[in-house]
């Protein structure tokens, strides 16, 4: 893993500064079932291609956002700063 | 022996270099490699053959093939052909038994025949199983590259960054001009060669240095000695140029058989006469026409053999003594001769383009792979490119079938029957044959062995090599060492703003994660007592020192830990433990509220960075307002515990530390010995304690302070027997990924009558199933200690583990902490734990050893 990702603060940096967090999951809300807590806990979609994961620029600003980038060929195919989601968690 | 100065020569003949070969002092001229001096010396066997133990001499004459390996230095290894003279250097040949001329292993070359076939490391030596030990040592002992000398000298590599837009790997005429025209759109360009060269024409040029690979990204990491360059570039233009492949015929491994690269640089760049009389085979323009450099350096040629004009069945060199004497050619023939120069074409270098993700394409009449469908980003130039001039491909060997030793790999002494043979057993494709009989696995990597080797099989087979292809490319391109790959030892050290105060009171120091902590300042007991008796100070600014703040601080905090924080009081404290959503227990420490909006929260020492980024990557989720700094290299922290400890600081303060003014749990901002200080009433190792957060600058005086008001200083392992007594756990150590809040024994943390948290699913569930293991304290007789991680044994088996015990004085026992089964985990419970082989009988304890109700904490 040597790809750059851009850091939507800073740019693209080498993606050794960064820390990867998995991909963007969906946190059930309110009490879930069994079989949607284990979904949501232990099991990821783990594509190959497009995935939308959760990233920091751990040994740089600091900030977090979500990069879209293909699992294949490590194509970082863009990166934002997502809106909060606070509404929808709640 | 010289010849007169040569056009273009490299060697500066005023200034000479002298150093020792096998002890014997040889010399050479500035510009020589240390091959070419040894050759003008005279010497033509440079080295020992991998398996076989033939002699071997030049061959490419340009740090491709193995056969000029040998120790310089004590460095294995150093292909002597390219590596420069210095002086007094100490210069070895390796893998011999002797030297270079009577080396008393090739006998494996006369004997080993029927015992080293193909493959044999897979099926002789390998019965009885028990004898394998000593066929190990014996093989280390007769094949391998080089010894690593038993004196390690420290070197020091290191590593550096740069980004250009384009960068051009090879210096030759095609490197060059490209570079060059980059330079012009006013590109920064960066030229790497392996060779010399200066910046030139607006570009910047690294040499000696070599690219090793192309990694995504377009990362080139390049080899330039000591200095590991990581290059990013937006372009990367790749003129490795070609590369001399040789032929495959009986003799074809003889000293004397030489490639026309190595002819050329012997006569042009030194000025060595390379040979009395030689034989010229060719397939291609320009290996025919070395016939240049050798009429110019007076060796006369017996013959020269044009493989596009004449197609012979067979060549075979006849040697003696390991030297080649004769060339033969369809039987016919005999030529005397001491040079065979032999080029069966140029094969592009495409190695590094296949690693960027080329495909490799087979053209016949040329009788090369060429690299096709570059990759966005990637460009070839000049004859890595596949621009060579016509050749013809040459015949995959020219043995005649009368069964000759004829070698395809010189690195791994594979031959021609060999593949032969790994084809007739099964392994037919290129990828399999490769692992089987080890061809192109050697020093070279294929560089002259890859396309012979997949003729031999498309003629084996009965296809063509366009249907064998070629092995996946990968780096590294050319030879590394490992210590570049490695770069330079680091070592991050924390060091809190007390560290000179640890050092010069003769703390012994020990490693925590980064941090570098006092152990202990001398007696460990007398530390403890201390603390439990008068006063003790302890230097905890490795705790992980966070600001939340904003108008919806409260109840972030409340999403992010199990119980209520959004009601504490200005003011007060409280105990957290956050926790993922799996329930998994991520970190502990102390939240207080200092203003309306503002708490301060403490993390462990390790946790510091990794719960600022949990917070913060909630928060990016949900979008509180609520900001969250980390101040934990700012800010200091020093705990005062004891009995003493109020009074000694009503000493140093004007506020009023009363315990009706300053209760347990309480946090105050408070001038102490001048220094603005945050101080939190806690007490994690048992007595009256006060916890000051003060600047990092202002430390040392704090410090200097409460040391003057009588207190003792006490390390790391005075305060774990400390915490231990009281039962206090630390996260990572006494509970690990699968603990949660409920079996680690803290339920009373969990507040399910409030919103949503990070953790609510997973401890809604753990509440209403099992619990498993369950986290309890035991005691035992001292001094029995078991060790940390000592097995729980019930019943004859392994149902728990120890994750702490010490020996403490004040309880009079040996104190721990431990999971055990849930049916265990009750006051008085027995358990067995395995203490040096043999069990010893302890009892569960689920409250604190020491002050269990914590009047001492309140007092």
């Amino acid at each position: 893993m040597t790809f750059l990702l851009d850091c939507p603060n800073c740019g693209p940096r080498d993606v050794y500064e960064f820390k990867y967090q998995g991909e963007v999951t969906r946190r059930p809300s309110g009490r879930p079932s069994q079989r949607e807590f284990s979904s949501y806990v232990y099991f990821r979609d783990n594509v190959a291609g497009a995935q939308r994961e959760w990233w920091c620029h751990r040994i740089g600003c600091g900030q977090w956002f979500v990069a879209e980038r293909d699992t294949r060929t490590n194509a970082v195919l863009g990166t934002e700063i997502p809106a909060p989601a606070r509404s929808s968690a709640r | 022996m010289r010849l007169p100065k040569q056009p273009g020569e490299r060697i500066d003949r005023e200034t000479a270099v002298s150093f020792r070969f096998a002890g014997a002092p040889v010399s050479g001229f500035v510009g020589d490699t240390i091959g070419s001096a040894l050759y003008a010396g005279g010497r033509r066997v440079f080295s020992r053959s991998f398996k076989y133990h033939r002699p071997r001499g030049l061959l490419c004459c340009s740090g491709h093939c193995p056969n000029c390996l040998m120790t310089v230095d004590g460095v294995p290894n150093v292909r002597v052909c390219v590596e420069p003279v210095r002086e007094g250097a100490d210069v070895r040949a390796q893998n011999v038994l002797g030297s270079l001329d009577r080396d008393w292993l090739s006998v494996v070359d006369r004997v080993g025949g029927p015992f080293t076939p193909v493959g044999f490391y897979y099926r002789t030596m390998i019965r009885p199983r028990r004898a394998w030990p000593l066929y190990e040592r014996l093989l280390r002992n007769m094949a391998g590259l080089g010894r690593v000398p038993a004196e390690h000298e420290p070197r020091r590599y290191d590593t550096e960054h740069r980004a250009v837009d384009v960068l051009v790997i090879g210096g030759g005429r095609a490197g060059r001009r490209a570079a060059a025209r980059a330079a012009g759109e006013g590109r920064s360009v960066l030229l790497v060669d392996e060779r010399g060269g200066s910046d030139a024409d607006g570009y910047r040029v690294l040499a000696p240095a070599r690219a090793i690979g192309i990694y995504e990204g377009g990362l080139v990491p390049i080899d330039a000695g000591d200095l590991l360059y990581r290059v990013r570039a937006t372009r990367i233009i790749v003129a490795t140029g070609s590369l001399e492949q040789p032929l495959v015929f009986p003799g074809n491994d003889l000293v004397g058989v030489m490639l026309p690269g190595a002819v050329r640089r012997l006569v042009d760049e030194w000025a060595i006469k390379p040979g009395e009389c030689a034989v010229v085979i060719g397939a291609d323009e320009r290996g025919l026409d070395v016939t240049d450099q050798l009429e110019r350096a007076g060796v006369e040629v017996a013959a020269v053999l044009d493989l596009r004009a004449s197609d012979p069945r067979r060549i075979a060199a006849v040697g003696g003594g390991g030297r080649v004497r004769a060339v033969e050619i369809d039987s016919t023939e005999r030529l005397p001769c001491d040079l065979v120069v032999v080029s069966g074409g140029r094969q592009p270098a495409y190695s590094l383009l296949a690693q960027a993700g080329a495909t490799v394409d087979y053209q016949p009449r040329k009788g090369i792979f060429v690299p096709t469908n570059l990759p966005p980003g990637i460009e070839a130039a000049g004859s890595a490119a596949g621009a060579a001039e016509e050749s013809a491909a040459p015949r995959a060997s020219y043995d005649a079938g009368k069964g000759d030793r004829c070698f395809v790999c010189v690195c791994e002494d594979v031959t021609e029957k060999d593949l032969e043979r790994a084809v007739a057993e099964g392994f037919d494709s290129i990828e399999l044959a490769k692992r089987y009989t080890t061809v192109t696995m050697g020093p070279c990597q294929g560089k002259l062995c890859h396309v012979p080797s997949i003729r031999l099989l498309a003629r084996a087979t009965g296809t063509d090599e366009d249907a064998i292809g070629t092995t996946t490319a990968r780096p590294p391109w050319a030879p590394v060492e490992l210590g570049l790959l490695a770069g330079r030892h680091h070592e991050p050290m924390k060091r809190s703003p007390l560290h000179f105060r640890h050092e010069q009171a003769g703390a012994s120091m020990m490693w925590t994660g980064a941090w570098r902590r006092p152990f202990a300042y001398g007696d460990v007991e007398a530390e403890v007592r201390a603390v439990h008796e008068r006063l003790g100070v302890i230097d905890v600014s490795t705790l992980g020192k966070l600001v939340v703040e904003g108008a919806q601080a409260g109840e972030l905090l409340d999403r992010l830990y199990p119980n209520r924080l959004s009601d504490l009081a200005v003011g007060r404290i409280r105990y957290g433990v956050p926790t993922t959503d799996g329930g998994r227990i991520l970190d502990d420490g102390t939240v207080a509220r200092l203003h309306g909006d503002l708490f301060y929260v403490t993390t462990t020492s390790t946790g510091s960075e990794s719960v600022c980024e949990w917070f913060e990557w909630w928060n990016a989720v949900w979008g509180y307002e609520a900001e969250i700094v980390n101040l934990t290299g700012a800010l200091a922290a020093i705990n005062l515990a004891g009995p003493q400890a109020r009074n000694a600081l009503a000493t140093l303060t004007d506020a009023d530390v009363s315990n009706e003014a300053l209760k347990y749990l309480d946090a105050r901002e408070l001038a102490v010995a001048g220094v603005p200080c945050l101080a939190l009433r806690i007490g994690f190792v048992g007595e009256l304690g006060y916890e000051l957060h003060c600047p990092a600058s202002a430390a040392e005086h704090l410090w200097d302070a409460l040391v003057a008001a009588g207190a003792a200083p006490f390390g790391l392992e005075p305060q774990r027997i400390l915490r231990l007594e009281k039962a206090h756990v630390i996260i990572g150590q006494d509970t690990d990924s699968e603990s949660n809040l409920l079996s680690a024994g803290m339920p009373w943390i969990l507040k399910l009558d409030k919103d949503d948290f990070v953790g609510r699913f997973a401890a809604e569930l753990i509440r209403e199933r099992d619990l498993g293991e369950r986290l309890v304290g035991f005691t035992l007789p001292a001094p029995t200690l078991p060790a940390e991680g000592a097995q729980v044994v019930i019943d004859g088996r392994p149902a728990g583990r120890v994750t702490s015990a010490r020996v403490s004085q004040r309880i009079g026992k040996t104190i721990g902490l431990a999971w055990v089964p849930p049916q265990l985990a009750e006051n008085g419970a027995e358990i067995a734990i395995r203490v040096d082989g043999s069990l010893a009988r302890a009892s569960v304890t689920l409250s604190p050893f020491y002050d269990p109700d914590g009047e001492r904490l309140r007092s």
